[in-house]
């Protein structure tokens, strides 16, 4: 992804790729779950993407602001738990936000405001070992110019990175210190996705 | 019925269910009264499609008032009330109280007519401080 325009996202080989990869880490998902929530986080993310991947064809037709918008909607309607409306929020405000014919500073500004909807849809903030940690690096990456194997790095580190953190919101923070150490479970499928969707960007740009 | 609705949303239906019966044992069927709780699969969890249609079930011009459990069933109401939009938004309010007493100290303020901000403030008065 340079700076010239993303002209065309193959939504098809996005949504493929995005529950491809949901379903293959859906085990490692819960088992972190399991480690510090209520173990059903790889079971409802993948019960969400395997809907939206449902719906593929229909989504596909779709301008890319709509087709964001349904996926977000969808997600809010089927993963069951807090992860439906912060994840559905994510893609709904990107929808409501792009263009039909998205730039990397348009990604950019509105993965910002995306990111930002989710913080208020939680009622969390950076620091609190939540999805967040990996967004907000990822954002700012984006906005910094990485390419996108550089974008999935850094969001990938920066899951890794919620391990040492103490969780303040979700679940998680019922277990105080003892959620020290373990991987935040939506920092995880929040990098998970960021890859999928960088991969699928990558051979175009 | 122009009373407040009571609307009761837990990861279990078993909560759900028996939190319900505990109100209809104090209120009868003077108030509207819905619960969900669950996950498509049947296992624990919150939907907001659920949740959207217990607020139906419930629903009174005077409003409806929502008690949760944990986190998720919190935030997936937010998204309900969200979802269904205004003019009726407005007029559902989550409550912070233990969901077992709050949904019956509600109810019974409910039943004797109260507005949703008496029902709501009865039941936050059982929020820990």
């Amino acid at each position: 992804m340079d700076a010239a325009a993303v002209t065309k996202i193959d939504l098809t080989t996005l949504i493929t790729a995005v529950a491809d990869t949901i379903a293959a880490h859906a085990d490692e998902l819960t088992a972190l779950d399991q480690a510090i929530g209520d173990g059903d986080h790889g079971l409802n993310m993948n019960r969400g993407f395997e809907a939206v991947r449902a719906e593929t064809a229909t989504l596909a037709e779709k301008p890319l602001p709509e087709a964001l918008k349904a996926i977000g909607t969808k997600l809010v309607m089927t993963v069951g738990g807090a992860s439906g409306p912060l994840f559905g929020t994510l893609f709904m405000t990107l929808g409501k936000e792009l263009p039909a014919e998205p730039g990397r500073a348009d990604f950019s500004a509105a993965l910002a405001k995306a990111i930002d909807a989710v913080a208020a849809r939680g009622k969390s903030q950076a620091g609190q070992k939540t999805m967040l940690d990996v967004l907000y690096p990822v954002q700012a990456a984006v906005a910094a110019g990485k390419t996108t194997p550089e974008v999935a790095d850094i969001a990938d580190q920066a899951a890794e990175a919620t391990k040492p953190l103490k969780a303040i919101r979700g679940r998680a923070s019922f277990l105080g210190d003892r959620s020290i150490g373990h991987m935040d479970p939506g920092a995880r499928s929040s990098a998970l996705i960021t890859r999928a969707i960088a991969g699928t960007l990558e051979p175009r740009v | 019925m122009n009373n407040v609705g009571i609307v009761i949303v837990s990861h279990s239906p078993k909560i759900a269910e028996g939190t319900a019966d505990m109100v209809r044992q104090m209120v009868g069927e003077e108030v509207p009264l819905a619960w969900c709780g669950g996950n498509p699969d049947g296992g624990l969890g919150t939907q907001v499609g659920a949740i959207m249609e217990a607020i139906e079930k419930a629903w009174s011009e005077a409003g409806v008032a929502i008690l949760v459990d944990l986190g998720g069933a919190e935030t997936n109401s937010e998204m309900a009330i969200e979802m269904i939009g205004e003019p009726r938004a407005s007029r559902i309010v989550i409550c912070n109280a233990p969901i077992v007493e709050g949904a019956v100290m509600a109810a019974t303020e409910a039943s004797g007519g109260a507005s949703l901000k008496e029902v709501v403030a009865t039941a936050h008065e059982l929020a820990p401080a």
